[in-house]
């Protein structure tokens, strides 16, 4: 199976290890992983703040980068959303099409695809997720409070199989953070005091970590928490799954 | 305690000085987001209801001008007397000549949205007409002299303790009040005198059925009918998407409508208002004010569907930690910030970038209208229409292409990488909104890319 990595930008420049997890675990559970070394952005940067008019030139190179292999991987949710729903290049209809199709995020290409059953990994803390809301209500990662459904969870069906890891409960299971990509500055006041509100739930709950499969909204409370002195820190889902 | 400010990031800071009273709304609102949960759980086929709420109100949406005009045929056949207005000020007029024709110049209204859009208070007070609001939350706003900020919880953003000295200084009651029980029936015996001597009421519209030329009206308080039971003059206001086609549809809203709003499973009073009673007249005021424009826009039409439970509120992060006031608009929040900039764009045009884009609104709402999908689309059409601050114009066009050039993105991304390392205090100052309460993240020795070009390459 070629599995091509794909690294969101900000993951890149400032969380490598959440990159070197994600490619060990990947090919841990029998992956070939490629890393198409040209690619930068998806885009979602500028589409989310109105201008997906210039994010043409970045949707052209990721569809350049990107054609040809059986599945995207990438270790982020909304950047995985921003390519499955709105990828858009002038050319190149048929690949851009295929990518729309076989981008997937890291902890759903290993719950749908690989089917995992078994992780051989240890984490013994407790653990609160967070669940990213374009992970969660975009490419249903989980089940959301707000339907009369029944509740499922692939990255906590995942984290289940860590050994000692104990995830704690929180109050509000899937509330916004507040990151929002601009709007984090755009809308600083709101968006800080969303992130003291995330951040406080599960330093109530005694967490240890804070973890998710998206690493922006964890570096903006990984911001939040640094701010305050606070000994809980942020840990990326692919960290906990490749630790052994 | 009202503001003027017609930005929403800058009305936010303003409400995120006291934080004690951000968490009391934010606590206050998330308990109804509760509530309504319970409420929706407890119903099996809650999801199949707003199903098929969505695909009636889609249906109105595609036949709108015929189940307008068999509603005006019907209503009229009732004895029923049916205006049309095609914007905000020919609404006021219509509701003013019916007033004057009667010699009125005090009147009751119940809660209606669509008086707040027209400013119908303003104009009828600009004309020597004295309104009385009857809704309790919507009377407290109106004694305090400013809008609701919420469009089933008027009030929402006052404690009761205010409220006590509200009613102290204007209804006389007891200084230090602030028993709910006291206060409100100090506000109930003073309406009870205003509804006893007012000859003229205007109600609101919650659904309009076509098939029967009856209308509904939804409150808790049951002060639509006292109002319109006691006048001789019944004014209805509704916009033209408030239509139903028939009256075995209402079995659909009615329990999806309160169960949504407060997680009651229905309202106190559903009234149905049908024919006038002998010596009475009733008005009916259709008011399009922009709707019909708005559903010709492909994209966003279906935001018309809205059957305003303010649920999108409710369950917001953003609302709930920047209050209604900030939306600048009768209708704030998700919804209001979807539907606003289809009247006015240049106006509005902050509201679709008030949110994170996180969903939970289009996932409460009961008639399935994918809200935070219309907020991405108004800011591809805001930017693309050249409402964008200058700065950022430039600032993303240059984001644009340093993303689309490999060599240039790996030299950037190491340049901010060593600003942070070497000189932080370049990006870590006051003038750098993220650091105002957060962290910087620390800058790591390499990028991934380097990394594996050393490792794996």
């Amino acid at each position: 199976m070629r599995v091509a990595l794909f690294v969101p930008c900000y993951v890149d420049q400032f969380y490598p290890n959440v990159a070197i997890a994600t490619l060990e675990l990947l090919e841990k559970h029998g992956c070939i992983v490629f890393y198409p070394s040209k690619q930068t952005c998806c885009g979602q940067p500028m589409a989310n703040s109105g201008y997906e008019h210039e994010a043409e030139g970045c949707s052209q190179l990721f569809a350049e980068n990107f054609a040809g292999y059986d599945y995207i991987v990438c270790p982020s949710g909304s950047c995985t959303l921003h390519i499955k729903h709105h990828l858009h290049t002038e050319k190149n209809a048929l690949e851009e099409a295929l990518i729309r199709k076989t981008v997937y995020e890291l902890c759903e290409f290993m719950v749908d695809v690989l089917k995992v059953t078994s992780i051989k990994a240890s984490f013994p803390h407790k653990v609160g997720m967070h669940q990213s809301c374009h992970g969660q209500r975009g490419l249903h990662l989980s089940h959301m409070s707000e339907l009369n459904a029944e509740p499922f969870s692939k990255p906590g069906s995942l984290l289940e199989m860590v050994k000692d890891v104990e995830l704690i409960k929180l109050d509000r299971i899937d509330e916004c953070c507040g990151f929002g990509g601009t709007f984090c500055v755009a809308e600083e006041a709101v968006s800080a005091k969303m992130g003291k509100d995330r951040v406080a739930d599960h330093v109530r709950h005694d967490a240890e970590y804070i973890t998710g499969a998206d690493m922006s909204c964890l570096m903006h409370m990984e911001g939040i928490l640094k701010r305050q002195n606070s000994k809980t820190k942020i840990i990326h889902i692919a960290e906990i799954l490749n630790s052994d | 305690m009202h503001s003027t400010i017609t930005n929403h990031a800058d009305a936010a800071i303003n409400f995120n000085l006291d934080e004690p009273r951000v968490d009391w709304h934010d606590k206050t609102l998330w308990f109804i987001r509760e509530k309504r949960d319970l409420a929706s759980h407890a119903i099996p086929e809650w999801e199949q209801l707003r199903e098929y709420a969505s695909q009636i109100k889609n249906n109105v949406l595609s036949n709108l001008s015929q189940y307008l005009q068999d509603f005006e045929e019907k209503a009229k056949a009732n004895g029923v007397i049916v205006h049309w207005a095609a914007d905000a000020a020919e609404h006021n007029q219509i509701v003013h000549s019916i007033l004057k024709k009667h010699q009125i110049d005090r009147m009751v209204k119940s809660k209606s949205m669509l008086t707040e859009e027209c400013g119908l208070n303003e104009y009828l007070e600009h004309n020597g007409v004295e309104v009385i609001d009857t809704d309790l939350g919507e009377r407290i706003v109106q004694l305090a002299q400013e809008p609701p900020s919420h469009i089933v919880l008027p009030c929402i953003h006052w404690k009761k303790e205010e409220i006590g000295e509200l009613f102290h200084k204007h209804l006389g009651t007891k200084k230090g009040a602030s028993d709910p029980k006291y206060l409100t029936a100090a506000a109930r015996e003073h309406l009870r005198e205003t509804f006893l001597t007012r000859r003229a009421a205007l109600t609101g519209v919650n659904f309009a059925i076509a098939e029967t030329g009856e209308f509904v009206v939804s409150t808790n308080e049951g002060n639509a009918d006292m109002g319109a039971h006691l006048a001789d003059v019944h004014i209805a206001c509704m916009g033209i998407e408030k239509i139903i086609p028939k009256q075995a549809h209402l079995g659909v809203f009615l329990r999806l409508l309160a169960r949504s709003a407060t997680g009651q499973p229905i309202t106190t009073y559903s009234s149905h208002f049908k024919k006038p009673q002998p010596h009475q007249e009733v008005h009916i005021v259709l008011v399009d004010n922009g709707r019909s424009v708005h559903l010709g826009k492909e994209d966003f039409r279906n935001s018309l569907k809205c059957i305003r439970c303010a649920a999108c509120m409710n369950t917001c992060p953003v609302y709930r930690r920047s209050g209604g006031h900030s939306y600048h608009n009768a209708v704030a929040g998700p919804i209001g910030s979807i539907l606003t900039p289809n009247f006015d764009m240049r106006a509005n045009k902050d509201l679709p970038f008030a949110s994170t884009l996180c969903g939970s609104c289009s996932n409460v709402c009961p008639v399935k209208i994918d809200i935070h999908d219309q907020l991405y689309k108004w800011r591809q059409v805001l930017m693309k229409e050249g409402l964008g601050p200058t700065t950022k114009n430039a600032s993303m066009k240059m984001m644009g292409w340093v993303l689309s050039k490999p060599a240039l993105y790996d030299i950037s991304g190491k340049a901010a990488r060593m600003v942070l390392k070497y000189t932080p205090f370049v990006v870590s100052n006051k003038l750098n909104p993220w650091y105002k309460q957060r962290e910087m993240p620390a800058p790591p020795k390499e990028s991934f890319k380097e990394w594996y070009k050393k490792n794996r390459g």
